[in-house]
């Protein structure tokens, strides 16, 4: 099954929403979240707070309540909003890249070596964090697990596509199979490493593998922002060449579009910008793979709509997660990707079998 | 208007109203922030790690503590009492913040570290406990404490009770004649035994109670093969208990095949123990000591009886 049977086949263009009614409510609903985001959570510091937030914040407040709605609305809930829309941004525009890349709707960024290197790299950096590799790590503080997951991962896809290269051209095929050996080969290294981890180490590592938003700042906030610029300028570029691979890449190449420079950017895009959402929130899973399906539900698969569409739909799906995650046992937390996979599989299997029942007859 | 889009327009409209809910909901949970909002002066402690609020109860400060973590299994009310933060290694800063602390009383190991810090940059004062898996860790602990939260005379009682406590164990661990050596088993798992090795909490109380511990090969929990049990050849198997519930994981350890030949399989020598209560490293620490070393040396002070 490819991506353009589908969805071609199903919805007709004629049922097909105007694009242009999609994003406005998109992008509605991503405000509305991020307004729920910034007014609820387990303080309940609401919204009517924000002035004196921003007083305090301007140093014009200085008692002591002004001073936590400021800690609570703009170093708390503000950098947490941000960065879950960044993070479901990230993923999901990877996993419809990599879905039109490999032409395969189960393709997710985890196929490029992205995910499992930057687990490795944050294994060890767990493990061997406390002992051999202890004066490596120690310069880097509490900022040592983001910043080793980004560069594990950067240079697991980097290999990958040394490995899949062949004079200039990059073999799709060699890279996914090369993908799922350098995976196993990871997974074990890391299986290794989690072997010689204590108990605490462990349920560091169970816990990171689950995900969570917690440890958002205006840090990560702002060591994210150059990738979503990045993604935000090479995504447009994507577009055209990426509908390009719906047909082959024969006939991509005979249209006239550059496929290698498309492979290339389409994965050092996806490379950098899953690097990033892992390290400033552990693994998300789920996202990459559903809002791009979504999206392709809703306005069939043209690029143009997919890439931008999958973009803001991620972004409205992590930070609604997000406060459920924060709500829903407060003051405990739920780890972000057990409410993502809790909520969304049931609402996206329910998707699958109504456009089966409703397309099929 | 097509299928898809009043699909569309369907899930917006569920999500918005799931959105409103989780408002009023928030605006609920505001409330009940300012009806228990502190008058000013009263200290309310947020008591992270199992040893420490262990230590504030039997310091007689619970009625100060207005949450937990959910490490904090002793006493059973404490969890039952207070609300709960979550796993002490997986706070929230929000999470923390609303139950509006004062004071937060903290095992060195809570976590993550961007949530500490976040935690300890609000102005709510954040003391760091040491973990301590000594016989003067214990009692340096409980000063420490109660230093913090100004009892200290009650605190200089306790301590020194439990000191008293520990030189009453040395005194009996120093009668032992021939030492006995157990395994303990943390959780058995697809036929597989995890054992504790050097550098745990279990290691810690088996040296305290005079025990070899038969797993001192191995650094950590760790699950080990049938071959590697069967080299063990324990004369006593210690397991955690959780509760009446959780009575079989014994007999499942004893019946493990690296261990059948053991003589803690052939004299059927298990010792069940309450997870927190062994391992807490509270102030019950020397008497949770006394009971395995009791266990195992029915009578001490004489050379271990065969049994």
């Amino acid at each position: 099954m490819t991506i353009a049977e589908s969805s071609i086949g199903r919805i007709s263009d004629a049922v097909r929403p105007a694009r242009g009614t999609v994003f406005l409510a998109l992008t509605g609903l991503l405000l509305l979240s991020a307004i729920l985001s910034l007014a609820i959570g387990p303080t309940g510091v609401s919204l009517q707070s924000l002035p004196r937030a921003f007083a305090a914040a301007a140093g014009y407040a200085n008692d002591a309540s002004a001073e936590r709605d400021r800690l609570v609305l703009i170093d708390i809930r503000l950098p947490r909003t941000l960065l879950a829309a960044f993070v479901g941004a990230a993923l999901a525009t990877s996993g419809a890249m990599m879905q039109g890349l490999f032409r395969n709707p189960l393709a997710d960024p985890g196929l490029i070596g992205v995910s499992s290197g930057a687990a490795l790299a944050a294994i060890a950096t767990i493990v061997l964090g406390h002992g051999i590799a202890a004066p490596l790590i120690a310069p880097f503080g509490i900022y040592a697990l983001p910043i080793a997951a980004f560069f594990g991962g950067l240079v697991t896809t980097l290999t990958l596509v040394a490995i899949a290269s062949r004079r200039g051209e990059l073999a799709v095929g060699t890279l996914l199979l090369a993908g799922i050996a350098i995976g196993a080969l990871s997974g074990s290294l890391g299986g290794y490493i989690s072997y010689a981890s204590d108990d605490r180490e462990l349920r560091d590592l169970t816990l990171w593998s689950m995900g969570s938003l917690s440890g958002a700042s205006w840090q990560k906030v702002l060591a994210v922002l150059p990738f979503a610029v990045a993604i935000l300028l090479v995504v447009p570029r994507l577009m055209r060449g990426l509908n390009g691979f719906l047909l082959g890449e024969a006939e991509a190449m005979h249209l006239g579009i550059d496929i290698e420079r498309t492979k290339r950017l389409a994965i050092a895009t996806t490379a950098a910008a899953v690097g990033a959402a892992v390290a400033v929130a552990g693994v998300i899973g789920f996202v990459g793979l559903v809002a791009p399906h979504v999206m392709r539900l809703i306005s069939g698969p043209d690029h143009r709509a997919v890439l931008p569409g999958s973009a803001i739909l991620g972004a409205i799906l992590v930070i609604v997660a997000d406060i459920i995650a924060r709500m829903a046992i407060r003051p405990a937390e739920l780890p972000i990707g057990i409410v993502l996979a809790l909520v969304g599989a049931p609402v996206f299997l329910h998707l699958v079998l109504r456009r089966n029942i409703s397309g099929g007859g | 208007m097509g299928v898809a889009t009043r699909r569309f327009a369907i899930a917006s409209a569920a999500l918005t109203l799931a959105g409103l809910l989780a408002s009023t909901s928030a605006v609920r949970s505001g409330a009940l922030a300012a009806d228990g909002a502190p008058p000013a002066g009263t200290v309310r402690i947020l008591s992270l790690g199992g040893d420490v609020t262990e230590i504030l109860y039997a310091l007689g400060q619970s009625d100060k503590i207005v949450a937990v973590d959910t490490t904090s299994l002793f006493p059973a009310s404490a969890l039952k009492d207070k609300k709960s933060v979550g796993y002490l290694r997986a706070l929230s800063s929000e999470g923390v913040l609303s139950v509006s602390p004062t004071l937060i009383i903290a095992s060195e190991q809570a976590g993550p570290p961007e949530v500490v810090k976040a935690i300890k940059g609000s102005g709510v004062q954040y003391v760091d406990v040491e973990e301590k898996q000594t016989a003067e860790g214990v009692p340096d602990k409980v000063r420490r404490i109660g230093r913090i939260i100004g009892a200290d005379a009650d605190a200089q009682k306790l301590a020194a009770k439990i000191e008293a406590d520990f030189a009453a164990l040395d005194n009996d661990r120093k009668q032992i004649k021939v030492r006995k050596k157990a395994l303990f088993v943390l959780a058995v798992q697809n036929g597989r035994a995890t054992v504790g090795g050097t550098g745990t909490g279990a290691d810690a109380i088996l040296q305290l109670a005079g025990i070899d511990n038969a797993a001192a090969g191995v650094t950590g929990y760790k699950p080990v093969s049938d071959e590697q049990l069967a080299e063990l050849a324990p004369d006593a198997v210690i397991v955690m208990t959780r509760g009446e519930s959780d009575r079989h994981s014994g007999d499942l350890a004893l019946s493990l095949p690296g261990l059948s030949q053991s003589p803690a399989a052939q004299n059927k020598s298990l010792v069940e123990m309450d997870g927190q209560y062994l391992l807490g490293f509270g102030p019950r620490a020397p008497s949770a000591a006394h009971d395995l070393m009791n266990a195992l040396y029915s009578e001490p002070g004489k050379t271990a009886a065969t049994p």
